[in-house]
């Protein structure tokens, strides 16, 4: 830690954070010298009967996963992996979660504390190991999602959740509006959902919780129970499902969840409960942004595609000024991941 | 004091009715529900259009006036306190439901809608506002996004920061910013955890967009009584890791259950050293099924005795007890000093220890009561402000008590927030590089510091000091309210 601070501190160029490197694909650009963190690695500590976990954040989630997994907990956010190398780190300073997200809530959700190193190289300790905390500004959560231009990301505590005792994945065939009607119908009513995501006439919810209470919401439901369920989100999670493959730009669309079908050029798979919907598609950055801000949402190109449309939705003005502000209270001469969120920090 | 001029300009932006001067109108506004400190406001604005607001923060900024933001000001902690030569401005009249969307499970409320008017409103669609301090009656959206208040409910269902879906704000500078979104996220920083929790010191809120949840189809409560409070403690941990979220968790200690069962005739077991109320919630069979996990978890944990309460009224009753233990506790001497610190809870059974030590050292009595679940401590140590020294001895101890809170890893506060009270707490759970940063994040909105000046983050040469929550005897705040 301390030759990363020195790196920082002595640097006159541009820093590029990098760990497992699972997530170079993500954000405007990639500039400057990297500076590994990889090797800032291990568990901190972590005690089940507390729900808290503290990690270096150069930890892989995999190794995080399997601690948590041994003792029936887990990460309640389902991190996407992209990638055996993904780490911490990189995982809470893109803000991914996964198909877990509505029901359970985001990867900001879960952080509790937050160590960072700014652009000056200080160590700065935000938050804390406790569930409950309201002293100061929430800092911790503000990194998170940041990626990487506020600060290097050094240990996170989170908040982790029992594993339910079972799961099961249901599957209705149903065109794409209906399926949103019942995804957000059912999010309404007292049933333990988990998970949803519609593709090609076919909509999968996922069930978690006690045996009979799974059992129980399955009767009330119906559907077909799908036979590999566990792979199926996984695969969905990682974009390893055959809808992300191809040569196609990819953008990911965040919207409400009751936003009807978007008439856009291309596939479209929906997760989140209508949410967050993926988009296959040559379509113009100009004919998809402004389609996702008429329904209050907004617009990423993911991966894949050409860059210079401008990676991450644009910001009002007034945003943008206390976005510029924030980067300069803790990036000062602009050093840390330079351009990887907006072209100017 | 304000200048005759300032008031002159306000008196063109409001009608007479929302602009109080005189003193006997605006005293009931020189305190919130922290009366130990108290200072009475120059001049008391109660806008009722969003462009009176923005008036009014205009005029402020040309003439360097401060401002300080109220809600109901029902907080313990005195963010709403008012400052020398500030406008202090209630935003109370902003109390309308704009929209309740079902299908989307959102609300847009205006801030200063009340807590539980959120969920009254919701009710009809089988929907509800999960966070639920106990004062959910009286304060406001504003102040809980304000605060980041929690309720008996945030083990399972989070605080304020994770129940919001957007804010519209004003700044000092006079813009308008909507943080968040009715998406589950936005583009850019996570502006709206910054914001909430901010104690009125970046920006006033305007229109506040809340996550409504399905109410649960059943819920159930189990008491549990042990013959050592350390085994209390180690039977929450076990319920915890033994896989179960209950939804409410809460511990009380002897002192807390004498106070309580002569209060309110709970059933509490009288010879118990400690007890625990476990809630859990669910479908039908999830609930029954987590009972049973329960009660064989308390009883492996060497549980005396365990009681599921036999219907609704007994669940209640179960409640009243715990809802009732601050007034109750508030009987057994003329004055209580209430902390809220919070601790990893395999710390438990030391700052126990430590404070029956501590207890004895100061020759105070000292009652516990707490979130369990999230390992929110509320001790309260009896006093008798009449006697010469006790006040600076109780304040003594309880500062002792939030030092052995963070020493263990834990915060100076769970849920009250720092405001004016805890101020000086700070610097002992932070060091000066983050205070500076704090100091850095209030200047990125308020470069002159014209909010709530002087609240939540203490300049460096501040660090000497300690405050602490101070309720005097017959003149408790909201003694309507159930206190938790
Ligand atoms: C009996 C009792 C029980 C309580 N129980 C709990 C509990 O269980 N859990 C818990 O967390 N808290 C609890 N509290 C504390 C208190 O109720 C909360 O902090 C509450 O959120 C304060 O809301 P308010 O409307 O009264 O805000 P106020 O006290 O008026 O103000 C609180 C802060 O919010 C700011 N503010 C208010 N409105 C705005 C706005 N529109 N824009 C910007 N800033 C604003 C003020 O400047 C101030 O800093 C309790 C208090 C009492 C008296």
């Amino acid at each position: 830690m301390q030759a990363l601070q020195e790196r920082i501190r002595t640097t006159h160029l541009p820093l590029r954070i990098r760990a497992g490197g699972t997530k170079d694909f993500y954000g405007q650009s990639l500039a400057g010298d990297i500076l590994d963190v990889s090797a800032h690695r291990g568990i901190v500590s972590y005690e089940p009967g507390e729900l808290v976990i503290t990690a270096k954040c150069g930890t892989p989630l995999a190794e995080i996963e399997t601690l948590l997994d041994e003792h029936g907990q887990m990460l309640g956010f389902e991190p996407p992996r992209f990638g055996a190398a993904s780490s911490l780190g990189g995982t809470l300073a893109c803000g991914f979660s996964g198909p877990r997200r509505p029901y359970s809530g985001s990867a900001r959700d879960f952080v509790l504390g937050m160590e960072i190193l700014d652009g000056t190289g200080q160590h700065l300790k935000f938050g804390g190991r406790v569930i409950k905390n309201v002293a100061g500004y929430d800092a911790s959560r503000l990194m998170t999602g940041a990626l990487g231009t506020l600060g290097v990301l050094v240990q996170a505590s989170l908040k982790v959740l029992p594993k339910p005792q079972s799961e099961l994945t249901l599957q209705f065939e149903m065109d794409e509006a209906t399926a949103l009607k019942h995804m957000n119908e059912w999010a309404g009513r007292p049933l333990p959902l988990s998970a949803s995501a519609w593709q090609s006439g076919v909509l999968f919810l996922r069930l978690s919780g006690a045996n009979n209470a799974v059992r129980e919401a399955h009767a009330k439901l119906g559907g077909e129970p799908h036979l590999h369920g566990t792979e199926f989100w996984r695969l969905l999670r990682d974009h390893e499902a055959a809808f992300f493959s191809g040569d196609l730009p990819l953008w990911r669309l965040s919207l409400p969840a009751c936003t009807p079908p978007l008439d856009l050029d291309g596939k479209q798979l929906i997760t989140w409960g209508g949410a967050e919907r993926w988009l296959k598609t040559n379509a113009a950055a100009t004919e998809i942004r402004p389609r996702l801000a008429a329904s209050g949402g907004h617009a990423t190109l993911f991966a894949v595609g050409e860059k210079s449309v401008g990676v991450f939705h644009p910001l009002p003005a007034a945003l943008m000024k206390y976005h510029a502000r924030l980067k300069k209270l803790f990036d000062p001469r602009g050093i840390l991941n330079r351009g990887r969120l907006y072209p100017d920090f | 004091m304000i200048s005759p001029d300032i008031i002159r300009r306000l008196q063109a932006i409001l009608p007479p009715h929302c602009l109080l001067i005189a003193q006997e109108d605006v005293k009931p506004f020189e305190t919130d529900g922290l009366t130990a400190f108290h200072s009475t406001p120059d001049v008391v604005a109660l806008p009722e259009t969003e462009d009176q607001v923005k008036a009014i923060i205009a005029l402020c900024r040309e003439t360097q006036t401060p401002i300080v933001f109220r809600g109901a000001g029902t907080g313990v902690s005195g963010g709403a306190l008012p400052v020398d030569g500030a406008v202090l401005l209630a935003m109370t009249k902003f109390n309308r439901i704009l929209s309740i969307d079902p299908l989307a499970r959102i609300a847009r409320v205006q801030p200063g809608v009340r807590n539980l008017a959120i969920s009254e409103a919701a009710a009809p669609f089988s929907l509800y506002y999960a966070p639920d301090p106990s004062s959910q009656i009286a304060c406001t959206i504003g102040g809980n996004v304000a605060e980041n208040s929690g309720g008996v409910h945030c083990l399972k269902y989070g605080l304020t920061v994770h129940n919001i879906l957007s804010v519209r704000v004003l700044t000092i500078d006079g813009e308008e910013l909507v943080i968040g979104s009715e998406a589950l996220d936005a583009p850019g920083y996570d502006l709206l955890a910054l914001l909430t929790g901010s104690e009125g010191m970046l920006a006033v809120t305007l229109e506040i967009s809340v996550k409504l949840l399905p109410k649960p189809e059943r819920t159930q409560v189990v008491l549990a009584a042990f013959d050592e409070v350390e085994k209390g403690g180690a039977a929450v941990g076990a319920i915890i890791s033994g896989g179960v979220l209950p939804a409410g968790l809460e511990m009380m200690d002897k002192l807390a259950i004498e106070a309580a069962e002569a209060y309110s005739h709970a059933g509490y077991p009288l010879d118990a050293e400690a007890i625990l109320l476990v809630e859990v919630d669910g479908t039908q069979e999830e609930v029954s099924e987590d009972v049973m996990r329960v009660r064989e978890i308390l009883l492996a944990s060497g549980a005396t005795d365990i009681r599921t309460a036999k219907d609704e009224a007994e669940q209640k009753k179960f409640w009243a007890g715990r809802k009732a233990a601050f007034p109750a506790v508030g009987r057994l001497a003329p004055d209580y000093y209430c902390m809220d610190g919070t601790i990893p809870r395999k710390a438990l059974p030391a700052v126990l220890k430590r404070m029956a030590e501590l207890s004895t050292e100061y020759a105070l009595p000292v009652a516990n009561v707490f979130h369990a679940g999230d390992g929110n401590l509320h001790p309260l140590i009896l006093y008798d402000a009449n006697q010469p020294g006790e006040w600076e001895k109780a304040e003594r101890f309880g500062a002792d008590i939030l030092e052995m809170c963070v020493a263990h890893g834990g915060s100076i506060t769970g849920e009250h927030g720092v405001g004016i009270e805890k101020i000086s707490q700070m610097c002992v759970q932070f060091g000066n590089a983050e205070l500076q940063a704090f100091h850095g994040i209030k200047a990125c909105f308020d470069p002159d510091g014209l909010l709530n000046p002087g609240k939540a983050v203490p300049t460096l040469h501040r660090c000497a000091e300690y405050g602490a929550m101070h309720v005097r005897s017959g003149n408790l705040p909201f003694p309507e309210l159930p206190r938790f």
